[in-house]
């Protein structure tokens, strides 16, 4: 519903704000070849020839992309172009938009995920999910983190649960801040403790990948640098990748930077070399704030 | 070079910063180059004047260093800029540096020519110094229209010239040595023209790294410490 709604959301904007429209992308070609190194020798998953459809709207264009294990892919471009869409095809979130159509490879360690007997309940620990703002469950802090572990069946005994819910708040950075009020409801912490407090729920069910839905735009600065933080210590046990709207926060906390453009997969390069001396014109155009 | 533009940011006023930062620096560079000019005139006749006007100018130069310094710490800190911005105020930051010390290197030639006129002409090397004067002109004069109009290919033309003013300097010392050892009287002015070539060599060397600047800031490459043939197959290879 979410996604209808946001794909509602970036139509109406093209009204009022100003998107690389027609006019614009005449000036930078892209001619539909993606530039860079979209493909990874170590994949940990391998999307190719992705198409999405939002009915007759075609949302995302012939996508090939690599997303390497243990690494953090950003994924930028103006509003509307697809990068959540496409996100939210890797965790199948957008099977639950009727008009909704993908087709494509979706390769998560040689399984298809898009497989028709793939359980998607599963799919979804292995590929959790944090969106843009923090909506812990009306439970206690404790019960939000271990909710997923519970239906998963991850803990036989209650000493279990808890050290999984130590262990999930200690990763995400706020144990210190909430180990002496567990049973207090999650909805009564800050915005950016509860925004991690998301990310603990979502790595309570230990998933190999996190998808990052602009984590951090309901944040402030200093809640904001909590999560970077975090990520840059999420990476080494798992693969990440993030949509966000603020270039600075790409340069900062990923690996490679994939630039989306109307639908289509312009650039993917390492994140130095995207913010330094970008291949395509389309992203220079758009880094360095000259549309957007 | 279809990358480099400095308008059209959705901000317009970066772009009047940008564009602040490039002309600023060819002002700058304009000064240095006439301070040379006037530098190696004073020399060729030995005209204390223009060489007391080179030294006083090097004060305004230092001024310029400082606050185009001051510019490009000031769109880093509020701009954030990202790739050929961000490539722009680092080369224009660097190009200062080395247009600074090309003023510093006029002044030490506007020093010999006073020098010199107090304690009388020098043996020879004067042909030398208005041939090796001419290059660096030159070069200087290509590399800031190599800014201006961001053109590798024409920075990479100034780091060949560069060759050329550094052979013209070693037969240039062999011939003052020559002098010095016919008339060891001679030596102490003989060694203000060889102090002038080695400032114009020194000139010509700065101006060589603005080109390689230049370079980075429109191909994104760095070519420093690389053979100019190098340089020139990665410009036109890219």
């Amino acid at each position: 519903m979410q996604a209808v709604n946001q794909n509602n959301a970036a139509t109406d904007d093209s009204a009022e704000l100003k998107l690389p429209s027609d006019d614009q992308a005449t000036q930078h070609k892209f001619d539909g070849k993606t530039v860079g190194h979209p493909l990874s020798d170590n994949p940990k998953m391998s999307m190719r020839n992705v198409n999405v459809f939002y009915g007759e709207k075609q949302a995302i264009f012939n996508v090939d992309l690599d997303i390497a294990q243990n690494q953090v892919i950003a994924m930028i471009g103006p509003s509307g172009c697809g990068k959540s869409t496409f996100l939210r095809c890797l965790n199948r979130m957008n099977d639950t938009i009727e008009s909704c159509s993908v087709t494509g490879e979706f390769i998560l360690d040689k399984q298809d995920i898009y497989h028709p007997k793939q359980d998607i309940v599963p799919l979804r620990a292995r590929v959790g999910m944090v969106f843009q703002k923090p909506n812990p469950f009306p439970k206690s802090i404790y019960e939000n983190v271990a909710y997923g572990p519970k239906i998963h069946g991850l803990a036989s005994r209650r000493a279990e649960l808890d050290e999984i819910v130590e262990v999930s708040l200690r990763k995400a950075g706020l144990w210190e801040e909430v180990k002496d009020r567990l049973h207090s409801p999650g909805t009564g912490l800050s915005g950016g403790q509860q925004q991690r407090l998301c990310i603990a729920r979502s790595i309570a069910v230990s998933p190999e990948v996190i998808l990052m839905d602009e984590p951090c735009s309901a944040l402030d600065p200093i809640a904001t640098a909590k999560i970077e933080e975090l990520i840059a210590e999420l990476k080494e046990n798992f693969t990440i990748a993030i949509v966000t709207h603020s270039m600075q926060q790409a340069a900062r906390v990923s690996d490679r930077t994939a630039y989306f453009h109307l639908g289509k997969l312009v650039e993917v390069n390492d994140t130095k070399r995207v913010f330094t001396n970008p291949e395509h014109d389309l992203t220079e155009a758009y880094i360095t704030g000259r549309f957007g | 070079m279809d990358k480099m533009q400095l308008d059209k940011h959705i901000y317009q006023q970066y772009d009047s910063e940008l564009e602040a930062l490039q002309t600023k620096l060819l002002a700058m560079g304009g000064i240095v180059e006439q301070q040379i000019k006037d530098a190696v005139n004073s020399i060729e006749n030995a005209d204390s004047d223009l060489a007391e006007k080179v030294i006083r100018i090097e004060d305004d130069v230092d001024l310029r260093e400082v606050a185009l310094d001051h510019d490009c710490t000031t769109v880093l800190a509020c701009r954030q800029p990202t790739a050929s911005d961000l490539r722009l105020v680092l080369a224009v930051a660097k190009m200062t540096r080395d247009l600074e010390r090309m003023g510093d290197e006029a002044q030490k030639i506007a020093k010999m020519a006073i020098s010199l006129n107090q304690s009388g002409a020098a043996p020879g090397g004067y042909e030398e110094v208005r041939h090796m004067g001419t290059l660096v002109q030159n070069m200087v004069h290509n590399a800031l229209d190599a800014f201006a109009r961001f053109d590798a290919i024409r920075a990479v033309e100034v780091a060949r010239a560069d060759k050329q003013v550094d052979r013209e300097y070693k037969s240039a010392m062999r011939e003052l040595m020559t002098y010095m050892m016919e008339d060891p009287r001679s030596i102490s002015r003989a060694m203000n023209i060889l102090w002038t070539l080695r400032s114009l060599e020194r000139i010509g060397d700065h101006t060589r790294n603005i080109a390689e600047h230049i370079i980075f800031l429109v191909k994104g490459m760095d070519v420093r410490h690389k053979s100019v043939s190098d340089i020139e197959s990665k410009v036109k290879g890219d």
